[in-house]
């Protein structure tokens, strides 16, 4: 999709959840907090889905290590949050450097298996390294930053966050070096042809969505003031994948139509059953066998038409 | 422990009767990648779906050996015959799709199955006893031992073999052989390669259910059996090779000894030592033990 009306999209989207608080309703500012952060979790996974066109199935390992540090960070080494952060989101990063470079030497399936591979990995030492993670019952109270306890602060700290992220994120994409990235997905062969490192650049990328991957997580912790091992497990980087499908990954924005329909109906959902996998299972087979490009697709038809007249 | 040669002796049968437990189902799991190029996520899905339906079989027949084999022959043929209708109603209009959207289909399938599973049997475990000419220890020698578990132990090879023999030895396994080799090709040649397909995914997933049914009375029967089982599935055929009916044959009996012995040892960690190994296998030998190099890595 063209990138105007992405931009407009973006920027409308914004002035929404500028006004969310004033709404003073606490269950719409909650929930427009968890929106913004799986939003923020699926568009870290589509530097690597969509832009470089690799499938990773451990996503969800970067979430949860961001998480896990930050919540130890800020509790047990009592570091300010202006420490604790960043060094949970670099520490991710060193993570992902190290088995990004071990990652990117595979293709498609196998590197897909070795993501999943190495978030097992991750989500098996959470579950047993009891005296740091707290084992199975997860890592529960988190002490927050006085400024953050208030659901209003918070809400501005994650909207600031996730909005500069964002907005890193676009830039990125319409870099050059976004512009190599495609380049990639489109045919590595000729990219490297080109004079473009592959490997260099999917290593970056890697880094790059683990790097954001690692907010979400941060930003998750302190909101839950806690985190899980199911954080980090095989079906949590499923989930990350289903968002980034059902919006569309040939496309800035589509993430983030599919991680917030994803959570939205969830939310709904659970209002009425139980079985809301049941619902998302079903949802996700209709994208597959239906509309396999994502509801952004819907959009840009529509949008194609009013163009036309 | 290799001080006690009785207990070296029932370590080295539970590692046996794991591995050969683990072989059932990352058979179905390595056969289906072999031929279809899919990775199937619901493989422990339907794993699960073995071991419920056998348990409503049994309480039908009430516990008896016909009972327990009717619930293990059940449970493969009612979870063939829905992956029957899936493969021919839905997954068949993949195949020429990407990676991706296959893998989420099968992804969409552990989401569906896990709670029609729950709706239909409820989120309580359930256990399943051994049938009775199973039941008690058998005298091996060394030391006595569950028949059970013994029970297990001679069934993997007896499947390995007769999926052998079916693939090296008989004209359909042939023809498998050629569809995963050149597709086209076959289908050229004038072979219904669709209906080859089929019969692919629904022996995969029969396997999958008998390895449930046949895996319920060592363990509990409940809606979250399936997710960890997927993964030795996985580790198992990465090891051997993705596609190699003999390297998960391997793969199993190198994970089954690494969970018991690893256990004695590692204490609880060895779950993490078995990820290690895969992650390890992934990048010195990403085509597995008994998997060709030289195939294209994707």
């Amino acid at each position: 999709m063209t990138s105007r009306p992405q931009l407009i999209f973006l920027a409308c989207l914004f002035l929404a959840l500028l006004a969310v608080p004033f709404l003073g309703s606490r269950y719409l500012t909650e929930l427009a907090v968890q929106v913004m952060i799986f939003s923020l979790l699926a568009l870290s996974l589509n530097i690597l889905v969509g832009h470089i066109g690799l499938v990773s199935f451990g996503h969800a390992a970067f979430f949860a290590i961001g998480g896990y540090a930050t919540a130890f960070f800020l509790t047990r080494w009592q570091l300010p949050l202006a420490a604790a952060m960043p060094m949970a989101v670099l520490l991710a990063a060193a993570f992902a450097l190290v088995i990004g470079v071990l990652c990117v030497r595979l293709k498609a399936i196998y590197f897909a298996m070795l993501t999943l591979a190495f978030s097992m990995l991750v989500w098996g030492i959470i579950i047993k390294w009891k005296p740091v993670t707290g084992g199975d019952d997860g890592f529960v109270g988190i002490t927050l930053p006085g400024m953050l306890a208030s659901p209003q602060s918070f809400y501005w700290f994650v909207l600031a966050v996730v909005g500069a992220s964002t907005a890193l994120m676009w830039l990125l994409s319409k870099s050059t070096m976004g512009q190599i990235f495609v380049a990639i997905r489109e045919n590595e062969t000729r990219a490297s042809f080109l004079g473009v490192n592959v490997r260099q650049m999917q290593l970056i990328g890697f880094v790059l969505a683990a790097l954001f991957a690692a907010i979400a997580g941060s930003l998750m912790a302190m909101y839950l003031r806690g985190m899980y091992p199911q954080s980090a497990f095989w079906t949590q980087s499923g989930h990350i994948v289903i968002s980034v499908l059902l919006g569309g990954v040939h496309s800035f924005v589509g993430p983030i139509l599919g991680a917030s329909l994803l959570y939205l109906l969830e939310v709904t959902i659970h209002q009425y059953t139980q079985y809301w996998p049941l619902v998302m299972g079903l949802i996700l087979l209709l994208v597959v066998l239906v509309l396999p490009e994502g509801l952004i697709e819907l959009f840009r038809k529509l949008y194609a038409r009013l163009g036309r007249k | 422990m290799f001080a006690n040669p009785m207990i070296l002796f029932i370590q080295v049968m539970n590692s046996l009767s794991l591995a050969m437990n683990l072989f059932i189902i990352a058979a179905g799991l390595t056969l289906i990648f072999g031929v279809l190029r899919i990775v199937n996520f619901a493989h422990g899905a339907f794993y699960m779906v073995g071991a419920y339906v056998a348990l409503s079989i049994l309480r039908v027949t009430g516990d008896s050996n016909l009972g327990f084999l009717l619930g293990v022959l059940g449970a493969g043929a009612l979870m063939g015959a829905m992956a029957f209708v899936v493969e021919r109603g839905l997954l068949s209009r993949l195949y020429d799709k990407e990676h991706m959207l296959q893998l989420l289909f099968t992804f969409a399938l552990v989401l569906v199955i896990k709670d029609l599973v729950k709706m239909i049997w409820g989120s309580g475990q359930y256990s399943i006893g051994a049938p009775p000419f199973l039941r008690g220890a058998v005298n091996l020698g060394i030391s006595p031992y569950p028949k059970y578990a013994l029970f297990l132990c001679v069934m993997g090879p007896i499947i390995a073999v007769a999926i052998w023999f079916f693939m090296e030895r008989t004209r359909w396994g042939r023809i498998l052989r050629a569809a995963r080799e050149d597709r086209v090709m076959l289908n050229a040649l004038g072979t219904d390669v669709k209906l080859v397909y089929s019969g692919v995914f629904v022996t995969g997933a029969a396997l999958a259910a008998m390895g449930g049914a046949l895996a319920a009375p060592r363990s509990a029967v409940d809606p979250g059996m399936d997710s960890l089982v997927i993964i030795d599935a996985f580790i198992i055929v990465i090891i051997g090779g993705l596609g190699s009916l003999l390297g998960s044959f391997v793969g199993a009996l190198i994970l089954g000894f690494l969970t018991v012995m690893g256990s004695i040892y590692l204490k609880e960690w060895v779950i993490v030592a078995s990820y290690v190994m895969m992650v390890v296998i992934l990048l010195v030998r990403p085509w597995g033990l008994f998997g060709k190099a030289d195939e294209e890595r994707h």
